[in-house]
Protein backbone atom coordinates (compact mmCIF):
# COMPACT_ATOMS: atom_id res chain seq x y z
CA UNK A 1 0.00 0.00 0.00
CA UNK A 2 2.85 2.36 0.88
CA UNK A 3 4.13 2.06 -2.67
CA UNK A 4 0.97 3.75 -3.94
CA UNK A 5 1.35 7.48 -3.18
CA UNK A 6 -2.24 8.32 -4.10
CA UNK A 7 -3.47 5.98 -1.37
CA UNK A 8 -1.20 7.67 1.19
CA UNK A 9 -2.39 11.11 0.07
CA UNK A 10 -6.05 10.12 0.04
CA UNK A 11 -5.88 8.41 3.47
CA UNK A 12 -4.01 11.27 5.13
CA UNK A 13 -6.43 13.90 3.77
CA UNK A 14 -9.42 11.79 4.78
CA UNK A 15 -8.06 11.36 8.32
CA UNK A 16 -7.33 15.06 8.68
CA UNK A 17 -10.74 16.11 7.33
CA UNK A 18 -12.68 13.61 9.43
CA UNK A 19 -10.77 14.54 12.58
CA UNK A 20 -11.55 18.21 11.89
CA UNK A 21 -15.25 17.44 11.44
CA UNK A 22 -15.61 14.98 14.34
CA UNK A 23 -13.58 16.65 17.08
CA UNK A 24 -15.53 18.55 19.75
CA UNK A 25 -16.13 22.24 19.07
CA UNK A 26 -13.86 23.34 21.94
CA UNK A 27 -10.97 21.27 20.63
CA UNK A 28 -11.30 22.59 17.09
CA UNK A 29 -11.46 26.13 18.49
CA UNK A 30 -8.19 25.51 20.35
CA UNK A 31 -6.58 24.13 17.18
CA UNK A 32 -7.80 27.15 15.23
CA UNK A 33 -6.40 29.54 17.82
CA UNK A 34 -3.05 27.75 17.74
CA UNK A 35 -2.94 27.89 13.94
CA UNK A 36 -3.89 31.57 13.98
CA UNK A 37 -0.68 32.30 15.88
CA UNK A 38 1.22 31.26 12.74
CA UNK A 39 0.17 34.59 11.27
CA UNK A 40 1.60 36.76 14.06
CA UNK A 41 5.02 37.23 12.36
CA UNK A 42 3.52 38.35 9.05
CA UNK A 43 0.98 40.55 10.83
CA UNK A 44 3.81 42.20 12.72
CA UNK A 45 5.71 42.71 9.48
CA UNK A 46 2.69 44.22 7.71
CA UNK A 47 1.94 46.44 10.71
CA UNK A 48 5.53 47.73 10.81
CA UNK A 49 5.47 48.39 7.06
CA UNK A 50 2.17 50.25 7.32
CA UNK A 51 3.52 52.31 10.24
CA UNK A 52 6.63 53.27 8.28
CA UNK A 53 4.54 54.18 5.22
CA UNK A 54 2.07 56.24 7.23
CA UNK A 55 4.95 58.05 8.95
CA UNK A 56 6.38 58.79 5.53
CA UNK A 57 2.99 60.10 4.34
CA UNK A 58 2.57 62.19 7.51
CA UNK A 59 5.97 63.79 7.11
CA UNK A 60 5.03 65.33 3.76
CA UNK A 61 1.72 66.91 4.87
CA UNK A 62 2.10 70.72 4.66
CA UNK A 63 2.21 72.66 7.92
CA UNK A 64 -0.78 74.83 6.93
CA UNK A 65 -2.99 71.74 6.52
CA UNK A 66 -1.89 70.43 9.91
CA UNK A 67 -2.60 73.77 11.59
CA UNK A 68 -6.08 74.01 10.07
CA UNK A 69 -6.83 70.42 11.16
CA UNK A 70 -5.58 71.25 14.65
CA UNK A 71 -7.90 74.27 14.84
CA UNK A 72 -10.85 72.11 13.73
CA UNK A 73 -10.02 69.48 16.34
CA UNK A 74 -9.67 72.09 19.08
CA UNK A 75 -13.12 73.46 18.26
CA UNK A 76 -14.53 69.92 18.21
CA UNK A 77 -12.80 69.19 21.51
CA UNK A 78 -14.42 72.21 23.18
CA UNK A 79 -17.83 71.19 21.83
CA UNK A 80 -17.38 67.63 23.11
CA UNK A 81 -16.22 68.86 26.52
CA UNK A 82 -19.46 70.84 26.83
CA UNK A 83 -21.47 67.78 25.76
CA UNK A 84 -19.63 65.68 28.31
CA UNK A 85 -20.38 68.13 31.10
CA UNK A 86 -24.03 68.07 30.16
CA UNK A 87 -23.99 64.25 29.94
CA UNK A 88 -22.32 63.94 33.34
CA UNK A 89 -25.01 66.12 34.89
CA UNK A 90 -27.72 64.05 33.20
CA UNK A 91 -26.02 60.83 34.31
CA UNK A 92 -25.86 61.98 37.92
CA UNK A 93 -29.48 63.07 37.80
CA UNK A 94 -30.42 59.71 36.31
CA UNK A 95 -28.57 57.85 39.05
CA UNK A 96 -30.27 59.97 41.77
CA UNK A 97 -33.71 59.29 40.26
CA UNK A 98 -32.92 55.57 40.01
CA UNK A 99 -31.95 55.53 43.65
CA UNK A 100 -35.12 57.43 44.58
CA UNK A 101 -37.26 54.95 42.64
CA UNK A 102 -35.26 52.02 44.01
CA UNK A 103 -34.24 50.87 40.51
CA UNK A 104 -31.02 48.97 39.91
CA UNK A 105 -28.16 51.42 39.25
CA UNK A 106 -26.88 51.57 35.68
CA UNK A 107 -23.14 51.21 35.32
CA UNK A 108 -21.35 53.17 32.56
CA UNK A 109 -19.87 51.32 29.59
CA UNK A 110 -16.27 50.23 29.85
CA UNK A 111 -14.75 50.16 26.41
CA UNK A 112 -11.39 48.99 25.12
CA UNK A 113 -10.13 49.95 21.65
CA UNK A 114 -9.02 47.27 19.20
CA UNK A 115 -7.71 47.16 15.64
CA UNK A 116 -9.12 44.94 12.91
CA UNK A 117 -6.25 42.75 11.76
CA UNK A 118 -7.87 40.19 9.44
CA UNK A 119 -11.22 39.39 7.82
CA UNK A 120 -12.89 36.07 7.11
CA UNK A 121 -11.28 34.66 3.93
CA UNK A 122 -14.55 32.89 3.06
CA UNK A 123 -17.12 35.19 1.52
CA UNK A 124 -20.12 33.38 3.07
CA UNK A 125 -19.33 34.27 6.70
CA UNK A 126 -19.07 37.69 8.28
CA UNK A 127 -16.28 37.64 10.81
CA UNK A 128 -13.21 39.73 11.63
CA UNK A 129 -10.14 39.27 13.80
CA UNK A 130 -9.15 41.94 16.32
CA UNK A 131 -5.89 42.42 18.20
CA UNK A 132 -7.27 41.93 21.73
CA UNK A 133 -7.28 38.59 23.51
CA UNK A 134 -7.37 36.92 26.90
CA UNK A 135 -4.28 38.89 27.93
CA UNK A 136 -6.42 42.04 27.62
CA UNK A 137 -9.32 40.53 29.55
CA UNK A 138 -11.51 39.76 26.54
CA UNK A 139 -14.01 36.90 26.92
CA UNK A 140 -16.49 35.26 24.57
CA UNK A 141 -19.85 36.95 23.91
CA UNK A 142 -18.61 40.47 24.68
CA UNK A 143 -20.31 43.03 22.41
CA UNK A 144 -18.17 44.83 19.84
CA UNK A 145 -19.10 48.26 18.51
CA UNK A 146 -17.84 51.31 16.67
CA UNK A 147 -18.61 54.94 17.42
CA UNK A 148 -21.64 54.57 15.11
CA UNK A 149 -23.18 51.48 16.68
CA UNK A 150 -23.10 47.75 17.32
CA UNK A 151 -21.19 45.49 14.92
CA UNK A 152 -21.15 42.07 16.59
CA UNK A 153 -19.87 39.92 19.42
CA UNK A 154 -16.72 38.02 20.40
CA UNK A 155 -16.91 34.36 19.34
CA UNK A 156 -13.43 32.92 20.01
CA UNK A 157 -10.65 34.37 22.13
CA UNK A 158 -6.96 33.68 21.73
CA UNK A 159 -4.11 35.08 23.81
CA UNK A 160 -3.55 38.13 21.63
CA UNK A 161 -6.41 38.05 19.13
CA UNK A 162 -10.14 37.32 18.99
CA UNK A 163 -12.69 36.33 16.38
CA UNK A 164 -15.68 38.67 16.12
CA UNK A 165 -18.97 37.56 14.57
CA UNK A 166 -20.50 40.50 12.74
CA UNK A 167 -24.20 41.34 12.61
CA UNK A 168 -25.66 39.55 9.61
CA UNK A 169 -23.65 36.37 10.09
CA UNK A 170 -25.95 33.34 10.41
CA UNK A 171 -24.38 32.56 13.81
CA UNK A 172 -24.98 36.06 15.21
CA UNK A 173 -28.68 36.87 15.61
CA UNK A 174 -29.34 40.02 17.65
CA UNK A 175 -32.49 40.76 19.65
CA UNK A 176 -33.50 44.33 18.78
CA UNK A 177 -36.14 46.88 19.61
CA UNK A 178 -37.51 49.58 17.32
CA UNK A 179 -38.12 53.10 18.57
CA UNK A 180 -40.35 55.59 16.80
CA UNK A 181 -38.35 58.28 15.09
CA UNK A 182 -40.69 61.08 16.17
CA UNK A 183 -41.59 60.14 19.74
CA UNK A 184 -38.73 57.75 20.75
CA UNK A 185 -41.41 55.35 22.01
CA UNK A 186 -40.90 51.61 21.80
CA UNK A 187 -42.62 50.41 18.64
CA UNK A 188 -41.70 46.73 18.25
CA UNK A 189 -39.31 43.92 19.00
CA UNK A 190 -37.58 41.69 16.48
CA UNK A 191 -34.57 39.55 15.66
CA UNK A 192 -31.82 40.82 13.35
CA UNK A 193 -30.50 38.33 10.81
CA UNK A 194 -28.41 38.48 7.64
CA UNK A 195 -30.12 39.25 4.35
CA UNK A 196 -29.50 36.79 1.51
CA UNK A 197 -30.82 39.40 -0.92
CA UNK A 198 -27.99 41.79 -0.03
CA UNK A 199 -24.92 39.60 0.06
CA UNK A 200 -22.71 42.25 -1.50
CA UNK A 201 -23.82 44.98 0.90
CA UNK A 202 -23.14 43.90 4.50
CA UNK A 203 -24.72 47.08 5.87
CA UNK A 204 -28.23 45.81 4.95
CA UNK A 205 -29.79 43.23 7.28
CA UNK A 206 -33.31 41.97 8.10
CA UNK A 207 -35.38 42.58 11.20
CA UNK A 208 -37.41 39.38 11.43
CA UNK A 209 -40.20 38.16 13.69
CA UNK A 210 -41.85 41.57 14.05
CA UNK A 211 -45.36 41.25 15.48
CA UNK A 212 -48.01 42.20 12.91
CA UNK A 213 -49.94 44.02 15.63
CA UNK A 214 -47.09 46.51 15.91
CA UNK A 215 -46.10 49.02 13.26
CA UNK A 216 -42.61 50.11 12.23
CA UNK A 217 -41.86 52.74 9.61
CA UNK A 218 -38.85 53.79 7.57
CA UNK A 219 -36.62 56.05 9.62
CA UNK A 220 -37.37 54.37 12.95
CA UNK A 221 -34.30 53.73 15.09
CA UNK A 222 -33.22 50.17 15.92
CA UNK A 223 -31.20 49.35 19.03
CA UNK A 224 -30.42 46.32 21.16
CA UNK A 225 -33.39 45.24 23.25
CA UNK A 226 -31.40 43.81 26.15
CA UNK A 227 -33.62 40.72 26.13
CA UNK A 228 -30.82 38.30 25.27
CA UNK A 229 -27.89 37.41 27.50
CA UNK A 230 -25.22 38.96 25.25
CA UNK A 231 -26.04 42.54 24.31
CA UNK A 232 -26.99 45.17 26.91
CA UNK A 233 -29.97 47.37 26.21
CA UNK A 234 -29.72 50.55 24.21
CA UNK A 235 -26.76 50.07 21.86
CA UNK A 236 -27.69 51.72 18.54
CA UNK A 237 -27.81 49.31 15.58
CA UNK A 238 -29.30 51.21 12.65
CA UNK A 239 -32.49 52.46 11.00
CA UNK A 240 -35.48 50.89 9.29
CA UNK A 241 -35.44 51.57 5.56
CA UNK A 242 -38.27 49.36 4.35
CA UNK A 243 -40.97 47.02 5.64
CA UNK A 244 -42.31 43.86 4.03
CA UNK A 245 -45.84 43.34 5.28
CA UNK A 246 -47.00 41.49 2.17
CA UNK A 247 -46.50 38.02 3.66
CA UNK A 248 -49.38 36.44 5.52
CA UNK A 249 -49.06 35.26 9.10
CA UNK A 250 -48.68 36.86 12.50
CA UNK A 251 -45.13 38.13 11.82
CA UNK A 252 -43.45 40.32 9.22
CA UNK A 253 -39.99 41.57 8.30
CA UNK A 254 -38.26 44.92 7.84
CA UNK A 255 -35.02 45.98 6.16
CA UNK A 256 -32.42 47.75 8.27
CA UNK A 257 -29.39 49.74 7.28
CA UNK A 258 -26.71 49.39 9.93
CA UNK A 259 -25.28 52.52 11.52
CA UNK A 260 -21.74 51.12 11.45
CA UNK A 261 -20.00 50.69 8.11
CA UNK A 262 -19.03 47.00 8.06
CA UNK A 263 -17.08 47.38 4.82
CA UNK A 264 -14.50 49.73 6.25
CA UNK A 265 -13.82 48.53 9.75
CA UNK A 266 -10.39 49.55 10.97
CA UNK A 267 -10.76 50.18 14.68
CA UNK A 268 -13.52 48.95 16.98
CA UNK A 269 -14.42 48.95 20.68
CA UNK A 270 -14.97 45.92 22.88
CA UNK A 271 -17.62 46.52 25.52
CA UNK A 272 -16.63 45.13 28.92
CA UNK A 273 -19.35 44.30 31.46
CA UNK B 1 5.08 9.49 5.91
CA UNK B 2 5.10 12.58 3.78
CA UNK B 3 8.21 13.40 1.84
CA UNK B 4 9.41 16.96 2.36
CA UNK B 5 11.98 18.27 0.01
CA UNK B 6 13.41 21.64 -0.91
CA UNK B 7 11.22 21.94 -4.00
CA UNK B 8 7.99 21.78 -2.01
CA UNK B 9 9.03 24.39 0.58
CA UNK B 10 8.18 27.37 -1.68
CA UNK B 11 4.76 25.80 -2.22
CA UNK B 12 4.10 25.72 1.53
CA UNK B 13 5.34 29.30 1.87
CA UNK B 14 3.03 30.30 -0.98
CA UNK B 15 0.08 28.55 0.70
CA UNK B 16 0.79 30.52 3.89
CA UNK B 17 0.93 33.80 1.97
CA UNK B 18 -2.17 32.89 -0.06
CA UNK B 19 -4.22 32.45 3.11
CA UNK B 20 -2.90 35.71 4.52
CA UNK B 21 -3.78 37.58 1.31
CA UNK B 22 -7.30 36.08 1.34
CA UNK B 23 -7.84 37.29 4.91
CA UNK B 24 -6.16 40.68 4.54
CA UNK B 25 -8.76 43.40 5.26
CA UNK B 26 -7.86 45.61 2.28
CA UNK B 27 -7.50 44.71 -1.38
CA UNK B 28 -10.18 43.55 -3.79
CA UNK B 29 -12.75 43.12 -1.01
CA UNK B 30 -13.89 46.75 -0.96
CA UNK B 31 -14.32 46.95 -4.75
CA UNK B 32 -15.46 43.45 -5.80
CA UNK B 33 -17.16 42.39 -2.59
CA UNK B 34 -14.87 39.37 -2.41
CA UNK B 35 -11.18 38.68 -1.96
CA UNK B 36 -8.73 36.86 -4.21
CA UNK B 37 -8.16 33.24 -3.15
CA UNK B 38 -4.82 31.91 -4.36
CA UNK B 39 -5.13 28.44 -2.84
CA UNK B 40 -7.04 26.86 -5.79
CA UNK B 41 -4.44 28.07 -8.35
CA UNK B 42 -1.73 26.70 -6.07
CA UNK B 43 -3.51 23.36 -5.91
CA UNK B 44 -3.74 23.37 -9.72
CA UNK B 45 0.02 23.80 -9.90
CA UNK B 46 0.59 21.02 -7.33
CA UNK B 47 -1.81 18.66 -9.10
CA UNK B 48 -0.13 19.19 -12.47
CA UNK B 49 3.52 19.47 -11.50
CA UNK B 50 4.03 17.76 -8.12
CA UNK B 51 3.60 14.42 -6.43
CA UNK B 52 0.48 13.12 -4.74
CA UNK B 53 2.07 13.61 -1.32
CA UNK B 54 2.88 17.27 -2.03
CA UNK B 55 -0.69 17.80 -3.23
CA UNK B 56 -2.02 16.28 -0.01
CA UNK B 57 0.41 18.28 2.12
CA UNK B 58 -0.52 21.59 0.49
CA UNK B 59 -4.26 20.94 0.76
CA UNK B 60 -3.95 19.97 4.45
CA UNK B 61 -1.63 22.86 5.35
CA UNK B 62 -3.42 25.53 3.30
CA UNK B 63 -6.90 24.27 4.15
CA UNK B 64 -6.29 24.18 7.89
CA UNK B 65 -4.73 27.65 7.87
CA UNK B 66 -7.66 28.98 5.82
CA UNK B 67 -10.23 27.46 8.18
CA UNK B 68 -8.37 28.73 11.25
CA UNK B 69 -9.05 32.31 10.11
CA UNK B 70 -12.60 31.56 9.08
CA UNK B 71 -15.85 30.44 10.69
CA UNK B 72 -15.67 27.29 8.51
CA UNK B 73 -15.53 23.93 10.29
CA UNK B 74 -11.93 22.76 10.49
CA UNK B 75 -11.05 20.58 7.49
CA UNK B 76 -13.72 21.95 5.15
CA UNK B 77 -11.33 23.81 2.85
CA UNK B 78 -8.90 20.87 2.91
CA UNK B 79 -11.66 18.61 1.61
CA UNK B 80 -12.77 20.97 -1.16
CA UNK B 81 -9.21 21.74 -2.26
CA UNK B 82 -8.32 18.05 -2.37
CA UNK B 83 -11.41 17.21 -4.43
CA UNK B 84 -10.41 19.84 -7.03
CA UNK B 85 -6.79 18.71 -6.90
CA UNK B 86 -7.70 15.03 -7.33
CA UNK B 87 -9.85 15.67 -10.41
CA UNK B 88 -7.01 17.61 -12.06
CA UNK B 89 -4.34 15.13 -10.97
CA UNK B 90 -6.22 12.13 -12.33
CA UNK B 91 -6.67 13.86 -15.70
CA UNK B 92 -3.28 15.52 -15.87
CA UNK B 93 -2.01 13.43 -18.77
CA UNK B 94 -4.74 14.90 -20.96
CA UNK B 95 -4.10 18.53 -19.95
CA UNK B 96 -1.71 20.70 -21.92
CA UNK B 97 -0.18 22.03 -18.73
CA UNK B 98 2.46 24.20 -20.40
CA UNK B 99 -0.12 26.20 -22.38
CA UNK B 100 -1.19 29.49 -20.80
CA UNK B 101 -4.76 29.11 -22.04
CA UNK B 102 -5.05 25.66 -20.46
CA UNK B 103 -3.71 27.06 -17.19
CA UNK B 104 -6.28 29.88 -17.33
CA UNK B 105 -9.17 27.48 -17.92
CA UNK B 106 -8.06 25.00 -15.26
CA UNK B 107 -7.45 27.86 -12.81
CA UNK B 108 -10.95 29.20 -13.46
CA UNK B 109 -12.56 25.80 -13.03
CA UNK B 110 -10.67 25.03 -9.82
CA UNK B 111 -11.34 28.49 -8.33
CA UNK B 112 -15.04 28.04 -9.09
CA UNK B 113 -15.30 24.41 -7.98
CA UNK B 114 -13.48 24.78 -4.65
CA UNK B 115 -15.92 27.25 -3.02
CA UNK B 116 -18.86 25.36 -4.56
CA UNK B 117 -17.71 22.11 -2.93
CA UNK B 118 -17.19 24.01 0.35
CA UNK B 119 -20.74 25.38 0.16
CA UNK B 120 -22.13 21.94 -0.62
CA UNK B 121 -20.28 20.44 2.35
CA UNK B 122 -21.53 23.21 4.63
CA UNK B 123 -25.12 22.44 3.59
CA UNK B 124 -24.49 18.73 4.17
CA UNK B 125 -22.97 19.43 7.61
CA UNK B 126 -26.07 21.39 8.61
CA UNK B 127 -24.36 24.76 8.83
CA UNK B 128 -26.04 26.75 6.06
CA UNK B 129 -23.94 29.79 5.11
CA UNK B 130 -25.21 33.21 4.08
CA UNK B 131 -25.76 32.92 0.34
CA UNK B 132 -27.94 34.63 -2.26
CA UNK B 133 -27.85 35.89 -5.83
CA UNK B 134 -24.89 38.11 -4.88
CA UNK B 135 -22.92 34.95 -4.14
CA UNK B 136 -22.90 34.16 -7.89
CA UNK B 137 -21.02 37.40 -8.53
CA UNK B 138 -18.62 36.62 -5.67
CA UNK B 139 -17.96 33.10 -6.98
CA UNK B 140 -17.44 34.22 -10.57
CA UNK B 141 -15.17 37.14 -9.65
CA UNK B 142 -13.12 34.89 -7.36
CA UNK B 143 -12.84 32.33 -10.16
CA UNK B 144 -11.73 35.01 -12.66
CA UNK B 145 -9.08 36.31 -10.27
CA UNK B 146 -7.96 32.74 -9.64
CA UNK B 147 -7.79 32.08 -13.39
CA UNK B 148 -5.58 35.13 -13.91
CA UNK B 149 -3.34 34.13 -11.02
CA UNK B 150 -2.77 30.55 -12.27
CA UNK B 151 -0.36 31.28 -15.18
CA UNK B 152 1.47 33.79 -12.98
CA UNK B 153 1.95 31.10 -10.31
CA UNK B 154 3.09 28.58 -12.92
CA UNK B 155 5.69 31.01 -14.26
CA UNK B 156 6.92 31.95 -10.79
CA UNK B 157 7.24 28.38 -9.54
CA UNK B 158 8.95 27.15 -12.69
CA UNK B 159 11.53 29.92 -12.21
CA UNK B 160 11.99 28.98 -8.53
CA UNK B 161 12.28 25.32 -9.47
CA UNK B 162 15.03 26.11 -11.96
CA UNK B 163 16.89 28.13 -9.31
CA UNK B 164 16.63 25.43 -6.64
CA UNK B 165 17.46 22.41 -8.78
CA UNK B 166 20.84 21.45 -10.17
CA UNK B 167 21.46 22.69 -13.66
CA UNK B 168 21.09 19.91 -16.21
CA UNK B 169 24.46 18.70 -17.39
CA UNK B 170 24.90 19.63 -21.05
CA UNK B 171 25.03 16.48 -23.12
CA UNK B 172 28.11 15.91 -25.19
CA UNK B 173 27.69 15.22 -28.87
CA UNK B 174 30.22 12.43 -28.51
CA UNK B 175 28.77 8.96 -29.01
CA UNK B 176 30.96 5.97 -28.39
CA UNK B 177 29.14 3.83 -30.94
CA UNK B 178 29.89 6.30 -33.70
CA UNK B 179 33.56 6.72 -32.92
CA UNK B 180 35.72 6.02 -35.90
CA UNK B 181 38.23 3.50 -34.84
CA UNK B 182 41.49 4.19 -36.52
CA UNK B 183 43.69 1.21 -36.91
CA UNK B 184 46.67 0.43 -38.90
CA UNK B 185 45.87 -1.24 -42.14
Amino acid sequence: MLKRPYLIAFTSVLLVVLSGFCLPRNTTSQIKLALRDFFLPILGLVHSTETVLSKGRDSIIPRSVLLSRMRELLAQNQELTLHMMQSTQLWQENQRLREALDWAPKSPWTLKPANVILRDPASWWRTIQIDLGTMDGVRTNMPVLTDAGLIGKIEQVGRRSSLVLLIGDPQCPVSASVKKNSTSELAAYGMIKGSSAHILDPSLVRLTMVDRQTRVEPGDAVETSGLGPVFPKGIPIGRIIDTNTANFGPLYEAQITLAANLRKLESVWVLFP
Amino acid sequence: MMRWNLNSMPLYAAAYLAVFVAAYPNGFRSTLGTQIDLLPPLVVYCALQSKWTTLAGITIFGGYLFDSLSANPLGLTTASLFVSGCVIRVNRETILRDQTFAQLVIGFMASLATPLVSLLLLWLLGRPPLTGFGSIWQLVSTALLGALATPVLFGTFERIKRKLNFRPVPESSFRADREIKRRRA
